[in-house]
């Protein structure tokens, strides 16, 4: 489709419709993007909040080789087979990250593994990992986000900041929509906001409360032990920061309503306690269904984390931190996690996919990582510390704008994406693609004695 | 030539061709079953063993969104079972919810060749679809559910029977889905809308639509009917799991008037008693209506004893449960389509009510007089692993062996049941029925569950053995579409270019006009991103083609 741009030259410009954002776990898949196809950029992202449109107009296509070895320009074929070399050769090979491409490509990674022996771990272990553990220790009763704009009268969040970190998640799904069950939108439906500080979700709230900092367990464990029946302490101030009438009034509108839900965020799995306060809201959540229908949903982050965790899990068993070593998946967070085989130096090879920890991770980690004991592979669609330190740099195509896919939403639905235009760099799928089967190849070669024997 | 195989000496079983246990040669060429092979075919002597077509399981739980959040929540089962790496297959997790892989490789590992997932809720097809292509080995289909589904409902509710059958039709092309399941309809409402209640009668009104459950049910019905799917509605009946609960199946099956109705793990609907009470056997009931219609087919869910995983769109079901133990519990609502509720769960022989339920399911296999419309299952996990089905075949071709496995079980539960004077036992032919060529049939797969020219070569080898249960637990050779994956027990090579079963009945395209603006009032994804494209079928989809009739023996 041809238009005319301001200055009066012809451009060639495509529509494209119901595209979704990949920045955020929010995945909102309303976008229309107007494409400038012979500058291959997005010149409008209409429905995009300021994160998105960040994400859709700043992409271009640089000019930068897509395969290097220790810095030179290589094919990429002989990237892939370096690459490979290096994993099946490793003793204790790595693989992290998976959190920013799609399934298909996500799907490759545990079968590499498999093949290296080696051991794989997603962003999850820095992020939502304890709420992922603390899912195996309580359950969880969820919902699909339709659910909360359609029923949600009490709507909570809870050490996150969706106003900053997710900008469209009150309007499209949680707080202004007006849904089957909630024609009048916000009016509705109560608000509530916990956190340390003040944020700028804060002033969406009906009721704000502020948690003392390293407390939120305190508060969550009060709430349940009034689903029993106990009564809300007289020093709740003193333990939490926040008065007891207060928590009375929050406990019964709780009760009280008729669909409620928690979202939750890394203020919670990151701060003192980690699975225990995952946990403890999750099973608040379930106590309150003694009451009334109650759910909570972590609100995760990056575009398809919860993808990873999904296809990690119907892989191996486990959504993170899953070690192959003795033949088949062993999951312990705290050994098999990144940071941690980092700091303690153990891995010998890392993969990298889609993250960036050199820029991100503790010191020690950092340390390790960027050492000769450790040969870093990073296959990135940009540069970033990660992909500059790497023996063997890829660069790939940016999923949601350059290559199609499926992402999972952070309330677990699986969305198809709609690319805008081409790019010169292959996609995550095809190079994965190549280096699991150049892996399978060398691992047959080598032909392992697999374990027969159970170590448990 | 290599894709050709001869298979000599073997005692055939195939029941739909007449054939019962004759010494006959098979012969295969490009993954079919032909009639005679070159002399440079690979040969299989197979003198002494019973050849068998693939097995196929109409009602199992192995992939899509329900099933990967239970085997998130089991990392302690996972542990204890771990599925081992070998140069032909890739590891994985066992347990009672297996990682994908572990769940081909263990289903190939007792001779079953076709799998169908049993629920999925619209919304979240495309998950099961990429678990399926993980899952390799056995062919695939699924189930989507659509009795809570709010927008059919109030088509059905304000009488729009054309329109709700164009809407069938088109999410069944929308989702890439076998047949429609129905879960506790019109319970959705009431557990999501109405502080967790639940409906009681199949005649009662939900109080958000205003529908009864067995409108809903007679709709889909006569939808199903008309469009000629292959297969049925597959309904899970309301009050599953309660005390006095036959009724209602009784109801739900006489609903369907000389229609076909699916009715599935017919053995938790099977409960006399009263409500709130201890269950006590309906087999007798239920049975006699079965066997006295050809239109209805059923599948048992056999409750065996060990670890178990509830796993259904019956959301209510699962949180009742949970209140007689409360332990670890997830909810999933899926918006304007459906509830689910997962629960670890243990079976355990001293309690009443599970040895009951075992006995009942015995009950229903033993009184039941036409094998082709009862199938063998486990509803797995939900009534234990799919793993537990040799065992299950050994109770039904052993009399004494029943007996002895009585002894061991809570006795009032065992007294008050007629199980102790039923000695039928099955034949191999019959084991053979209810396992593979009887669910084929139910299904309308044509090229499966049997062995005649022109079928499907999904074949088992099976060692003749005394003991049934260690026969069905370990064929000596596996074949799926003409290619040798077993070979004497041990995995040779790997196979992931499996199946996916659909069917896409024809529809007014104009039915997406009635549906869209529903979709942009009270759905979080946009109408245009929801039919799932083909790509997610990695070009192995299959479609079944329609054929109406009123009973699986029709021709």
């Amino acid at each position: 489709m041809s238009a005319v741009s301001k200055d009066n030259t012809i451009v060639n410009e495509k529509i494209v419709e119901n595209a979704t954002c990949t920045f955020c776990g929010c995945c909102c898949d309303d976008i229309t993007l107007t494409v400038d196809m012979d500058k291959k950029v997005v010149t409008k992202a209409k429905d995009a909040c300021v994160l998105g449109k960040s994400w859709f107009l700043n992409h271009v296509i640089e000019d930068k080789p897509i395969a290097r070895i220790a810095g030179k320009e290589v094919p990429l074929d002989d990237a892939i087979d370096e690459a490979a070399k290096i994993l099946i050769e490793a003793k204790f090979p790595i693989l992290y990250g998976m959190s920013d491409t799609i399934c298909e490509a996500q799907r490759q990674c545990a079968p590499i593994m498999d093949d290296c022996l080696g051991t794989i771990d997603t962003t999850t272990s820095v992020c939502h990992g304890p709420s992922g553990m603390a899912f195996q220790g309580v359950g969880e009763p969820s919902m699909t986000l339709g659910e909360v704009k359609n029923r949600a009268d009490f709507v909570m969040y809870w050490g996150g900041n969706p106003a900053e970190a997710h900008p469209r998640h009150f309007a499209r799904y949680a707080v202004t929509p007006e849904g089957m069950f909630t024609p009048n939108g916000k009016d509705d439906r109560t608000v509530v906001i916990c956190d340390v500080r003040h944020t700028k979700t804060a002033g969406v709230a009906d009721i704000f409360l502020q948690v003392k900092p390293g407390k939120d367990f305190e508060l969550l464990w009060m709430l349940r032990a009034a689903c029993k029946g106990v009564e809300i302490p007289d020093n709740c101030k003193e333990i939490c920061g926040i008065d007891k009438e207060t928590v009375t009034d929050l406990f019964e509108k709780m009760k009280n309503c008729t669909y409620g839900v928690i979202f939750f965020g890394m203020g919670l799995t990151m701060s003192r306690g980690r699975h225990f306060n995952s946990g403890a809201l999750m099973a608040l959540a379930t106590d309150l269904n003694e009451f009334t229908h109650f759910v909570a949903k972590p609100a995760r982050g990056h575009g398809n984390v919860t993808g990873a965790d999904n296809v990690v899990a119907w892989q191996t068993g486990y959504p993170f931190g899953v070690n192959f070593s003795r033949g088949h998946p062993r999951f312990n967070p705290g050994e098999f996690t990144t940071v941690d085989t980092l700091t303690r130096g153990e891995a010998d090879a890392a993969l990298i996919i889609a993250s960036d920890p050199v820029a991100n991770f503790p010191k020690p980690a950092i340390d390790h990582i960027t050492s000769e004991k450790c040969k870093l592979i990073s296959i990135d669609t940009k540069n970033t510390p990660t992909s500059e330190a790497a023996h063997v740099s890829i660069q790939t195509s940016t999923y949601g704008i350059n290559t199609g896919g499926t992402v999972y939403r952070m309330d677990d639905v699986p969305i198809s994406l709609r690319p805008a235009f081409d790019s010169p760099f292959p996609s995550d799928l095809e190079v994965l693609t190549k280096l699991r089967k150049k892996v399978n190849k060398l691992a047959k070669k080598l032909n392992r004695p697999y374990a027969t024997k159970k170590y448990i | 030539m290599s894709n050709e195989i001869r298979i000599i000496n073997g005692i055939v079983f195939d029941p739909t061709n007449d054939i019962e246990g004759k010494v006959a040669e098979i012969c295969i060429r490009d993954g079919k079953i032909v009639s005679e092979v070159s002399k440079s075919a690979k040969v299989i002597n197979a003198k002494g063993m019973a050849i068998m077509p693939g097995g196929v399981d109409i009602h199992c739980h192995i992939t899509g969104p329900k099933v990967n959040l239970a085997r998130k929540l089991m990392p302690e089962d996972h542990r204890l079972d771990p599925h081992f790496k070998t140069p032909n297959t890739q590891s994985g997790s066992g347990g009672i919810v297996p990682s994908t892989f572990a769940t081909g490789y263990r289903y190939a590992t007792l001779g079953y060749t076709t799998a169908m997932e049993a629920a999925v809720p619209p919304l979240t097809a495309r998950h099961a679809l990429e678990e399926m292509y993980d899952t390799p080995i056995i062919d695939n289909g699924f189930y989507v559910l659509l009795g809570n589904n709010l927008f059919l409902q109030s088509l059905i509710a304000e009488g729009r029977y054309e329109e709700f059958k164009e809407a069938v039709a088109w999410w069944l092309n929308a989702t890439k889905a076998y047949t429609v399941k129905l879960v506790n309809p019109g319970g959705d409402e009431p557990w999501k809308g109405h502080k967790n209640l639940n409906v009681k009668d199949i005649d009662e009104d939900s109080k958000a639509t205003d529908i009864a459950p067995r409108k809903v049910i007679d709709a889909f019905i006569d939808a199903l009917h008309e469009l000629g799917t292959p297969h049925p509605p597959h309904i899970h009946c309301n009050n599953l799991g309660h005390s006095g609960n036959f009724d209602t199946t009784l109801e739900t099956m006489k609903t369907a008037g000389d229609r076909r109705l699916h009715i599935a793990h017919i053995q938790f609907n099977s409960y006399g008693g009263e409500l709130g009470k201890s269950p006590k056997s309906a087999s007798k009931e239920i049975t006699d209506y079965v066997n006295d219609h050809e239109n209805i087919t059923c599948d048992v869910g056999q409750v065996m004893f060990g670890k178990a995983m509830f796993m259904t769109a019956d959301a209510p079901l699962t949180y009742l449960l949970r209140g007689y133990k409360p332990q670890k519990w997830v909810n999933a609502d899926t918006e304007c389509e459906s509830g689910c509720g997962i629960l670890p769960f243990d079976y355990q022989g001293m309690i009443y009510t599970h040895a009951i339920q075992w006995a009942i399911g015995l009950e229903i296999f033993l009184l039941s007089k036409d094998p082709w419309r009862i199938v063998l299952s486990t509803d797995h996990p939900n009534g234990g692993s799919f793993m537990n089905y040799p065992m299950v075949i050994k109770l039904l071709m052993d009399y004494e062996f029943r007996k002895e496995a009585m002894k061991h079980l809570n006795q009032k539960a065992m007294n008050s049941t007629i199980l102790g004077e039923l000695k039928r036992e099955y034949t191999l032919n019959e084991i053979c029925i209810i396992t593979r060529a009887g669910p084929a049939k139910c299904l309308g797969l044509k090229n499966k569950g049997h062995l005649g020219v022109g079928a499907d070569a999904d074949i088992t080898i099976y060692d003749m053995l005394e003991d049934k249960e260690e026969m069905f637990n370990a064929p000596r050779y596996v074949i799926k579409a003409g290619m040798l994956l077993i070979e004497n027990h041990e995995f040779v090579s790997d196979y992931t270019d499996k199946k996916v079963l659909r069917v896409a009945p024809e529809f007014d395209k104009d039915i997406e006009k009635v549906i869209k603006p529903f979709f942009d009032d009270f759905y979080s994804v946009s109408f245009r991103n929801y039919p799932i494209q083909d790509d997610y079928l990695h070009g192995h989809g299959v479609v079944i083609d329609s054929v109406k009739k009123n009973s699986i023996h029709e021709n």
